[in-house]
């Protein structure tokens, strides 16, 4: 066990992330590192290059506020709940100004990270193959196959300056416990040069060690480890909390007035503290519907070696 | 192709036109282009399937009617990781955590694409598209220049990868007219294994690309894994003639066309009752 990384997200942010960076914010509809990227957006970043398999509405907010000028990502809408509309006005109409994107499939994007973590200089896969894809992002390549079976599609490495990932727990020196949806979050902290953990709960180690089989990214992968309740928030934490569709719901046409968005940005982040200044002015009451009740996992024995 | 398909062949078949006019107490009056109509045609497509990879939208909520209906036993698959879904409330969405709780496994990203998706483990992709062109390329990515697109699309997200290895795939269109079924897509997202032979020398993908399209008008099917879409059904009320002018090519039309069974009563009671009460998918 190494020592405690445990520091505030203001910290945390100040520290790994900035401008210019690229950045992975990942977290497949399920943890999605929501507070971490409000953060960024307080601290006003600029001209970062967003990783995200599925950009989402916490795409669409570092959008409106300005942080990112590229996205590399694998989906461009916001699920069931439609159109990420400023995504769309600046792909669209370059308004206010054009986003350069760079587009792969899912599983091209998660090779891409997992490349990374791997230190591989490309990995195979079999989509592409007639698609217009590769035309449309050059660094969807083909390679023949030393063992006859003809060419393959690769996609090249993604290292991240720093991915942020959101968890149920961690211990203080950074060992991260997530279950349900996992996304790209292993792949893309081994594929960075410095990773960020926010969790719902610090815990002790003990914890962490009597089921080391849910510790998806070990302790030595991880820099900074900040407890921050909610910080999934409007996605949601499988076990804690359910996501927020009626936010969901809400942001569609908040997105689709670029003025609206823009309000949005000035009154929910840079009006607010922190994330728990956020959680306050969203109330109690929001929050005790987003409750979800106990389903425990039952247990499994390690078993330990008898005297 | 069968030997006897014509281009805009004969009308119904005999034993469907006969069941024409005279309703079923059973049978349900909601038109063919609304989502109750579309999920219950897409729900009997999986009849007889073991295991569905269904995408975001409409396939959520018609493999949830599936599962009550005509295939208990399917084993539902969503990129998101699950395996073997059993839900207790309808999914709002493919990472939705009532997916999760009770599933059967909940796989890595990578074990899910690479191991049950590249393994061939899927029967059935089950997608939505903004176009599907005469042989089934898919475009999900944008409409117009893709360089400076009219409408920017949600892109591939799982559907490039689903295609490239899953036995079927059914699509189901919101819409069918010349620029939802055109004769070649804007931008190929998916590509069909027409498509994908052309780029000669490179490893093909097993998957037999589009093998069905339901849409308001009816349902197109595709005989074989290099031939082209053709109709297969009308939905009640819907032309041959009709769907075939709202087609962007020659669509050929099978000698033995048929017309859509009307959904059941207690398929829309379940869809609005039980499964969708919050209107997401039925609007």
């Amino acid at each position: 066990m190494t020592g405690s990384k445990v520091t505030t997200l203001t910290e945390a942010v100040a520290a790994h992330v900035r401008d210019g960076m690229t950045v992975a914010l990942e977290g497949f509809g399920h943890l999605i590192p929501f507070a971490a990227g409000h953060e960024i957006i307080r601290q006003r970043r600029r001209d970062l290059t967003m990783c995200r398999m599925t950009p989402d509405i916490l795409t669409d907010q570092l959008l409106v506020a300005g942080c990112v000028s590229r996205l590399v990502a694998s989906f461009f809408a916001s699920g069931s709940a439609g159109s990420l509309y400023e995504i769309r006005r600046r792909v669209e109409q370059h308004d206010p100004a054009p986003l350069e994107t760079e587009e792969y499939s899912h599983y091209g994007m998660y090779c891409r990270y997992e490349a990374g973590a791997k230190r591989l200089p490309f990995q195979p896969l079999l989509s592409y193959v007639g698609s217009d894809l590769p035309a449309l992002n050059p660094r969807i390549r083909s390679v023949e196959s030393p063992y006859g079976e003809g060419r393959v599609y690769v996609v090249p490495p993604l290292n991240p300056d720093v991915t942020i990932v959101h968890a149920q727990r961690a211990d203080a020196s950074g060992n991260t416990q997530l279950w349900g949806i996992t996304g790209a979050q292993a792949p893309a902290a081994y594929a960075a040069s410095a990773v960020i953990v926010t969790v719902e709960e610090i815990v002790a180690p003990e914890v962490v060690r009597a089921d080391p089989n849910r510790t998806l990214i070990p302790a030595h992968a991880v820099d900074a480890v900040v407890e921050v309740p909610g910080g999934a928030h409007p996605s949601y934490a499988q076990g804690c909390y359910d996501r927020d569709s009626a936010f969901y719901r809400e942001w569609t046409p908040i997105s689709r007035d670029r003025e609206a968005a823009l309000a949005w940005i000035d009154e929910w982040i840079h009006g607010t503290a922190d994330h728990a200044g956020y959680l306050a002015k969203l109330g109690q009451q929001r929050w005790d519907g987003l409750r979800v009740a106990p389903a425990p996992s039952g247990s499994v024995s390690y078993g330990r070696r008898k005297e | 192709m069968t030997a006897d398909s014509s281009r805009h062949g004969s009308g119904p078949s005999t034993a469907e036109r006969s069941s024409a006019g005279r309703p079923v107490a059973d049978v349900a009056d909601v038109p063919p282009h609304s989502a109750e109509f579309l999920a219950t045609v897409a729900a009997r497509e999986l009849a007889g399937r073991h295991r569905v990879f269904a995408g975001v939208g409409l396939p959520t909520l018609a493999v949830d009617l599936a599962k009550r209906t005509v295939n208990p036993g399917v084993e539902l698959v969503y990129e998101s990781g699950v395996v073997g879904a059993h839900p207790e409330a309808m999914a709002e969405g493919i990472a939705d955590s009532v997916l999760v709780s009770g599933s059967e496994a909940m796989l890595s990203m990578d074990a899910l694409f690479g191991y049950v998706l590249q393994g061939g483990y899927v029967d059935v992709g089950f997608l939505g598209a903004a176009q599907v062109d005469r042989v089934g390329n898919i475009n999900t990515s944008v409409i117009g220049d893709w360089r400076r697109p009219e409408v920017r699309l949600p892109g591939s997200g799982g559907a490039s990868d689903i295609m490239a290895s899953a036995r079927e795939i059914v699509v189901v269109l919101r819409r069918h007219d010349p620029h939802a079924l055109p004769a070649d897509v804007d931008f190929c997202t998916s590509p069909s294994p027409v498509r994908a032979r052309r780029q000669e020398g490179f490893h093909q993908p097993e998957g037999a690309g589009v093998t069905t399209v339901i849409t308001p008008l009816g349902i197109l099917r595709r005989p074989d894994r290099y031939g082209e879409l053709e109709l297969a059904a009308v939905h009640p009320g819907v032309t041959v003639a009709e769907a075939a002018e709202n087609t962007g090519w020659d669509l050929r039309v099978r000698a033995d066309v048929a017309e859509t069974p009307r959904p059941r009563a207690e398929d829309v009671r379940l869809l609005r009752e039980e499964i969708d009460t919050v209107r997401l998918y039925l609007r």
